[in-house]
């Protein structure tokens, strides 16, 4: 194989992200169309994706909610966070609604340690927070879909 | 009158509502000029805004998106100004961040305005080996945690004979808890730029990267915005030939911050550390001799050039030289950036810069997941990398968490091993069967099942783990244990020995008790409990509680509170 080939393979993660930005996620379809276009077996791809935690596989809700848990978040209350939206939504880490509406995830920090405790929902940062101000975000959420609907 | 107004739009000013204040000036003083700037590092006091006048500049801070308050701001009302406490000031040496939150952090004629640019300027009138004995004359150690000498690594590097040499630039900030890198690039994309652009000249590479995790979309775009505008300038040709430089983001593994797994993921593969020898400076990039700095490093290196290497030793320790950029957050009251010359104690930074109350801090946790507790009674030990070393803590990346007297250091210890179980790659098994064991018998000892024999496997695998691990996560992963262990070893033993969390932080240790004589009966803790576990006299179903804390939350009169398993009385405040 050719320098220049090899060099190009380098774009793997830059594509599996394109994808994932796309589509909100990584399917079967999408790891078997990308080795092709890298002329790489399936499960190199496969592999690639499994490694990184960016990567998903299942689609996310409409509300991507991520909760930090960088060493901040944690020391002053993360664990708590995440169970008052599991108890409030009925979803674990990891998980998305049957709805598709809210999804959950814990990440490793947001980088906005002054503020914590934090969580995002789609990209929008939310910190200082407490159970109160936790619900009533996911609460204007919710209100917000239901009017929309 | 009003020249300017300025804006703290970093990720934290922008988290503290930055963008709504910003939107609604525009609006408000649409005769001025408004810009969005970097962080100035007071995160505390975010969002914050600087207004740029003839007679000098004034900073309000916590402003709020409301017209009425903004409009004071505009009338420059002395009420609201900010003013960064003394102690900080006085403690303080800012080598590397004195521009961060005051330019444009995408404006290039503004980073030349304040010699941007003038390094590599002389720097492409220097030979590449003057270059390299004025990085080495500093004695520049590697910001990201190692502390190798960077002018050492560069001279690897030049000296290699090679069709293509690559520069990388690890911005793979992963450690929980650390923001030093990302501040630079998202304020500074610039000054990071021309580090790496006077790297190239110092060691004749021609290809540069920078790994950049992809939870930094700011930083991605600001640095790629930099980028543009320097190769339309052409100041990144250099000796004739232009060089290659381009962002790389990552896609979230923190093994990738180690330098061979690093350069896998940036080759498209797993990021899966690899046995060294060959370095990376004989076989890295697709083979060809590749260097690998963080971001940090390459930070101080247009100073380094411009004033010169002995000039930058002047600050610091003899052999850790310069400043260094902590994160500095936890139990404190301004949490935030701090740029300190090393060997600056502990305590300073913690007291004096941070103003945590003496007496209610009992460790600082430094490096993250790779570092170490260290206990308030070393904290006159000074800020190097050697004596954080001989404390079994690391310099790291910079991340340096606050712990409050009320914080358990078992649960501390099981959180980051929680951490770099999970990241943890899988190849060496030392690392992936031991640092998960690890995990397990931590989990049995906050969860009130613990032995002293689990304390002692603790100590001893923790060790094991150390020797049997290819890579620098294997090879520190122990450390929060084992520091905690020397250092913290009473608590663990009350643990195991008495079921007692002295923090009452750990679920299976504590039960939730509402003071009868206190409580007023409003009816907010059943309302609130998600497990109605609260009946209507007022007592709690331990069996049912699940420690969420709701009741506790919401409590007007304080009445409820953790209480240790069995007992009676309330332990915690």
């Amino acid at each position: 194989m050719s320098k220049e080939k090899v060099m190009e393979k380098s774009n793997l993660i830059k594509v599996l992200q394109t994808e994932q930005k796309k589509e909100g996620f990584i399917s079967d379809a999408a790891i078997e169309r990308i080795a092709e276009e890298f002329d790489l077996p399936v499960v190199e791809v496969e592999g690639v994706v499994s490694f990184y935690t960016q990567f998903k596989r299942v689609p996310p809700g409409k509300y991507q909610i991520m909760v930090c848990d960088g060493t901040a978040c944690h020391i002053i209350g993360s664990t708590l966070i995440l169970n008052w939206i599991t108890d409030d939504l009925g979803i674990k880490d990891g998980e998305t609604d049957e709805e598709g509406l809210f999804s959950l995830e814990s990440v490793a920090c947001l980088g906005c340690c002054s503020l914590a405790p934090v969580i995002s929902i789609n990209g929008k940062v939310y910190g200082k927070l407490d159970r109160k101000k936790l619900l009533k975000i996911i609460a204007d959420y919710k209100k917000k879909e239901a009017a929309g609907a | 009158m009003i020249k300017r107004i300025k804006v703290g739009m970093a990720s934290c000013g922008i988290a503290a509502g930055a963008g709504e204040v910003l939107e609604l000036l525009k609006e408000i003083a649409q005769d001025k000029e408004v810009v969005e700037v970097g962080c100035i590092g007071h995160c505390y006091a975010e969002p914050l805004v600087e207004v740029e006048t003839d007679s000098g500049n004034y900073i309000f801070e916590k402003v709020q998106p409301k017209e009425k308050d903004l409009q004071k701001l505009l009338e420059l009302d002395e009420f609201t100004r900010f003013q960064p406490h003394n102690l900080r000031i006085d403690k303080e040496r800012l080598l590397i961040t004195s521009l961060a939150g005051k330019i444009v952090p995408t404006s290039l004629d503004e980073y030349k305005d304040h010699k941007g640019y003038e390094g590599l300027k002389k720097a492409l009138e220097m030979k590449p080996d003057e270059i390299v004995e004025e990085v080495k004359t500093s004695k520049l150690r590697g910001r990201g945690g190692g502390g190798f000498p960077a002018g050492l690594k560069w001279s690897f590097l030049a000296a290699k004979e090679s069709e293509q040499k690559v520069l990388i630039c690890n911005a793979d900030e992963g450690d929980p808890g650390a923001f030093m890198d990302r501040t630079l690039m998202e304020s500074l994309p610039h000054q990071v730029i021309e580090g790496m652009l006077i790297g190239a000249k110092a060691t004749g590479a021609r290809k540069l990267f920078i790994y950049c995790r992809a939870e930094y979309p700011l930083a991605v775009k600001n640095l790629n915005i930099a980028i543009e505008q320097i190769e339309k300038e052409g100041l990144n040709i250099i000796d004739g030939e232009p060089v290659d430089i381009m962002v790389k983001e990552g896609a979230g593994a923190f093994v990738c911050g180690e330098e061979t797994a690093l350069i896998h993921s940036l080759e498209g593969k797993r990021g899966t550390p690899r046995y060294r020898p060959p370095y990376p400076t004989d076989y890295g990039f697709h083979g060809y001799p590749s260097a690998i700095n963080n971001v940090e490093t390459f930070a101080n290196v247009p100073f380094i050039v411009r004033e010169g290497g002995a000039k930058f030793a002047e600050t610091g320790t003899e052999n850790s030289t310069g400043t260094k950029l902590f994160a500095l957050a936890g139990d404190l009251k301004y949490s935030g950036l701090v740029e300190v010359p090393m060997g600056i104690s502990i305590g300073e930074v913690v007291y004096d810069i941070g103003g945590a109350e003496p007496g209610s801090v009992k460790a600082v946790q430094i490096g993250g997941p790779s570092g170490g507790c260290i206990p308030a009674d070393h904290f006159d030990t000074p800020i190097d990398y050697d004596s954080l070393t001989s404390l079994g803590a690391i310099m790291g990346s910079g991340g340096l968490i606050v712990i409050g007297n009320d914080r358990c250091m078992v649960e501390t210890a099981r959180y980051f091993l929680e951490f770099t179980t999970r990241e943890s790659c899988g190849k060496c098994t030392f690392c992936r069967i031991g640092t998960k064991r690890m995990l397990e018998t931590l989990e049995r000892i906050t969860g009130g099942e613990g032995s002293t024999e689990d304390v002692e496997l603790l100590s001893d695998l923790g060790n094991k783990i150390i020797r049997g691990s290819l890579c620098g996560l294997g090879q520190t992963a122990p450390n929060p244990v084992l520091s905690t262990l020397k250092y913290f070893n009473n608590e663990y033993l009350a643990h195991v020995e008495e079921g007692f969390c002295s923090a009452m932080e750990c679920k299976a240790l504590v039960d939730v008790f509402i003071d009868q004589e206190t409580c007023i009966e409003c009816g907010q803790c059943i309302k609130n409990c998600p497990v109605d576990c609260i009946s209507e006299d007022y007592v709690v179903d331990n069996e049912v509680c699940t420690r969420c804390n709701s009741c506790i939350e919401v409590c007007p009169v304080d009445a409820i509170a953790r209480i240790a398993k069995g007992g009676e009385v309330s332990v915690r405040n």
